[in-house]
């Protein structure tokens, strides 16, 4: 029994590190195959993809639901970044200073409100909510928009340096945009949790994850629980000070199960050997009171978390240029990444855990704001200021753990257009300067946007919407500032595009010919 | 360069680093055979065995590189797109190129592009990364703003100053490898335009007269050598290209000192009259090379 707790921080690391590497990785060395495995028990990306289409990669989530059965709350345990990175905390808040966890009642109250609040809104606003308060996706928040760009940092500086000796084996890599709404978001949860996590253990998990919420229900069912045996138990109290979930009362010496995370810290710790972890038996099981009263004070965290979905609308800053393009850029639709098929289907089934954020190579993908609506915050959509899509990649469609994004070979995605390409000749440079540019049709991967005849020999471009993908090469491409002379409307439902028509050059050639010089 | 000497002589603190003086340059006094043609254009080999006949046409490649130089070779690596599109420089070539600077004693070869897709997916889908790695060069990244130095083009009408990657500004010797391609705003792309891969801010050239830009580019550092691969040519819908039918095989090569002649060379060999190509015809104007071939000692080799 001593050895449960070991065990469970192994099983948790194993976890958690993979979990966490698939967030950092800005080389791409992860084989995009792996994600599938790695990911497959995250409950909420799991039941989102299942209630979307059932797929084999779904699954996961029964199971977690089966585990819970037999074993009690497994998922918060281990198999959750944020409870293990909760964990990762208070170890380490601990070694500075000890601190001793104390029985609480728990706020049940509030966690069975957001849970019916968050699964009771999906029919109206999506994913919206379950996304914001789901343990993965906030992890992966955290880790894509506060730890990734630290490693990125420490990266860009061992290349300066082995650069300096000239050895070129690793590269420095630009962060391009910053998402200030991803930032303050994932810094709000990222200090919910540090101050939660130093002083009330698993609180986050007992008060405000609805998965927690959910499974805690799922619990009372378990065949295995962890009890105190009344008649061994010396009331010593250890247990209760070592009980992250602050579920075990000293009193009764009863464990209420139901915010209990299995983590084994009271069997480990305990003097005697009163407390076991074992099959329920009839007389011990005992109904707990699903509406018991809560303390005041954690209101307070939830007010701030409210506060914060409220508060948030960061218009982004710009660089104004010298020369200015003159007429406004009005996009009537955000742009969608490939692979989401339309725009309802995505925002209400992403949950915003930016992972294909994490993978795509050009960064093309950036948290939205309120591109797509208050229901799509900080979904990612595609910024063809920051880059444009990689006319060949499909790294996004192939690792969305929810199915927002549906899987895409590449030529695949080459036929799918995400929005159409809008030329504004008034603020084009051949209009305004009569002058060459062509950046956008140098960039165009089907030639969609093309250069004809204009006045004076110069070449203008044209669009030939039928063949654009939707890519953005143009737009990013296109050198007027503030406004651009060509840009992507997104197609709120994704369209087909044509494969433009080829001309076989068929001229034979001689190569003893003369040159012509 | 400014950045790179702060860290370099960071690292180097407190170490004496006189000893690599005594490596330096020695005049080299016995090979200087002279160069008897200005351009040399070949037709009907493989890329890397024409490579090798012309370069014998030329002295050599001991000829422009010295024991103990840096060399950059600057291909065309712009397009995610594999090497039978020919959108980006021949891989062969760029081998037997850096095999051949190495031969010659070149201590380091670098090969480099900033480029226009996903520069990992370039660099390794042209099969340029790998090319470069077996002939024992070193591929570069040219990704990021921080490589590239501000620079006074000084010769410039239009392009004042630009920013350029700084293994241009340290290296010995510089060879230029464009692919000759049709080009969307340029007419033509060749060498002169393929410098547009060693600078950052390529935007401002766009919005500021593209050819006279490119002209003035020119007029602020001639490569050493270049190498125009015509052995596959994108005759149309350049410089990206839509598909295989763009391609057209010619199995040439141009080589020359005289970047305008090089450039005018390719543009005959292409169909077009280089005069009709203004930022070759600018950079005639600004007498920054010959555009007029017949003025020029050509070597002609139809193998």
């Amino acid at each position: 029994m001593a050895n449960l707790k070991k065990i469970r921080v192994v099983i948790s690391l194993i976890f958690f590190i993979p979990t966490s590497v698939l967030f950092l990785d800005f080389i791409g060395i992860i084989p995009l195959d792996l994600y599938d495995y790695i990911l497959f028990l995250q409950f909420i990306p799991s039941a989102v993809e299942f209630i979307d289409a059932i797929t084999l990669t779904s699954l996961g989530f029964l199971i977690i639901l089966i585990l819970v059965i037999l074993f009690g709350r497994i998922y918060c345990s281990s198999i959750c970044p944020i409870g293990t990175l909760q964990d990762i905390i208070s170890n380490f808040s601990g070694r500075i200073k000890n601190h001793f966890f104390g029985w609480s009642k728990g706020l049940n109250w509030l966690r069975y409100t957001i849970l019916i609040i968050a699964v009771f809104s999906i029919p109206f606003i999506g994913v919206f909510l379950i996304g914001l308060l789901d343990p993965f996706s906030n992890f992966g928040r955290i880790v894509t928009n506060l730890i990734r760009p630290l490693f990125i940092l420490l990266n860009n500086l061992l290349a300066l340096i082995l650069e300096s000796g000239n050895y070129y084996i690793i590269y420095p890599v630009d962060i391009k945009e910053i998402s200030i709404a991803g930032i303050i978001f994932s810094v709000a949860i990222f200090l919910t949790l540090l101050l939660m996590s130093i002083k009330k253990g698993r609180l986050f998990c007992n008060t405000i994850c609805p998965v927690g919420a959910l499974l805690g229900l799922i619990s009372r069912l378990s065949i295995f629980k962890i009890k105190i045996n009344k008649d061994e138990c010396d009331s010593c109290g250890m247990c209760e000070t070592v009980c992250k979930a602050e579920c075990i009362n000293p009193d009764t010496k009863e464990i209420d199960f139901e915010r209990c995370v299995i983590c084994f810290n009271c069997i480990r710790d305990c003097p005697t050997t009163a407390i076991n972890y074992y099959k329920e038996s009839k007389e011990v099981n005992e109904k707990g009171n699903l509406f018991s009263k809560g303390r005041r004070k954690f209101i307070f965290d939830l007010y701030s978390l409210v506060g914060l979905l409220s508060g948030l609308s960061f218009a982004q800053v710009k660089i104004i240029p010298e020369k200015e393009s003159t007429i406004v850029v009005n996009r009537l639709a955000a742009v969608t990444p490939p692979g989401s098929n339309n725009i309802n289907h995505f925002t209400s089934t992403c949950t915003a855990c930016h992972l294909c954020i994490s993978v795509c190579p050009t960064q093309v993908l950036q948290p939205s704001i309120l591109h797509y609506g208050l229901q799509g915050f900080l979904q990612p959509r595609m910024d063809y200021i920051t880059n444009f899509c990689n006319y060949e990649c499909v790294r996004c469609t192939e690792i969305c753990p929810t199915g927002a994004l549906e899987k895409l070979l590449p030529e695949n995605k080459k036929l799918i257009q995400l929005g159409k390409s809008i030329f504004v000749k008034e603020n084009c440079i051949v209009e305004t300067e009569k002058k060459e540019c062509g950046a956008c049709s140098e960039h165009c991967p089907t030639k969609a946007v093309r250069m004809i005849p204009y006045e004076n020999n110069l070449n203008i471009p044209e669009v030939k919407n039928e063949y654009c993908v939707g890519c953005g090469a143009c737009e990013f491409a296109c050198p007027t500032k503030p406004y651009k002379a060509i840009y992507i409307d997104g197609n709120p439902e994704h369209l087909k595009a044509e494969i433009p028509p080829d001309e076989i050059i068929e001229e034979e050639i001689d190569y003893k010919e003369e040159f012509p010089f | 360069m400014k950045r790179r000497e702060f860290v370099y002589k960071g690292i180097q603190a407190g170490i004496l680093t006189t000893a690599s003086l005594t490596f330096g340059n020695i005049p080299n006094l016995l090979a200087s055979t002279p160069q008897k043609y200005d351009l040399v254009a070949i037709k009907g080999g493989e890329p890397g065995s024409m490579f090798d006949k012309a370069m014998k046409s030329l002295g050599g490649m001991n000829a422009f590189v010295k024991k103990g130089d840096r060399v950059v070779v600057k291909p065309n690596i712009g397009w995610d797109v594999i090497p039978e599109r020919a959108a980006n420089t021949n891989p062969v070539l760029v081998k037997r190129i850096v095999e051949h600077c190495i031969e010659s004693g070149a201590s380091e070869v670098y090969v480099f592009d900033h480029t226009c897709d996903d520069w990992k997916r370039c660099y390794s889908n042209s099969g340029i990364e790998r090319a470069v790695k077996e002939a024992g060069g070193k591929i570069v990244p040219g990704n990021s703003e921080r490589y590239y130095q501000e620079v006074v083009v000084e010769k410039g009408k239009r392009l004042k100053e630009s920013k350029v990657h700084e293994l241009i500004l340290e290296c010995d010797v510089f060879i230029n490898v464009p692919v000759l391609k049709s080009h969307s705003s340029a007419d033509l792309t060749i060498s002169m335009k393929n410098l547009m891969g060693i600078v950052w801010d390529r935007r401002f050239w766009h919005s500021n007269d593209l050819h006279q830009c490119i002209a003035d580019f020119t007029s602020y550092r001639k490569p050493d050598l270049n190498v125009v691969d015509a052995y596959n040519i994108m005759m149309k819908n350049g410089p990206r290209g839509v598909s295989q039918s763009d391609v057209y095989m010619m199995k040439s090569q141009i080589i020359s000192t005289d970047i305008v002649a090089a450039d005018a060379a390719a543009a005959k060999l292409f169909g077009k009259e280089p005069e009709n190509i203004e930022h070759i015809k600018m950079a005639s104007d600004m007498n920054l090379g010959e555009i007029d071939l017949s003025k020029l000692n050509i070597n002609r080799i139809i193998l």
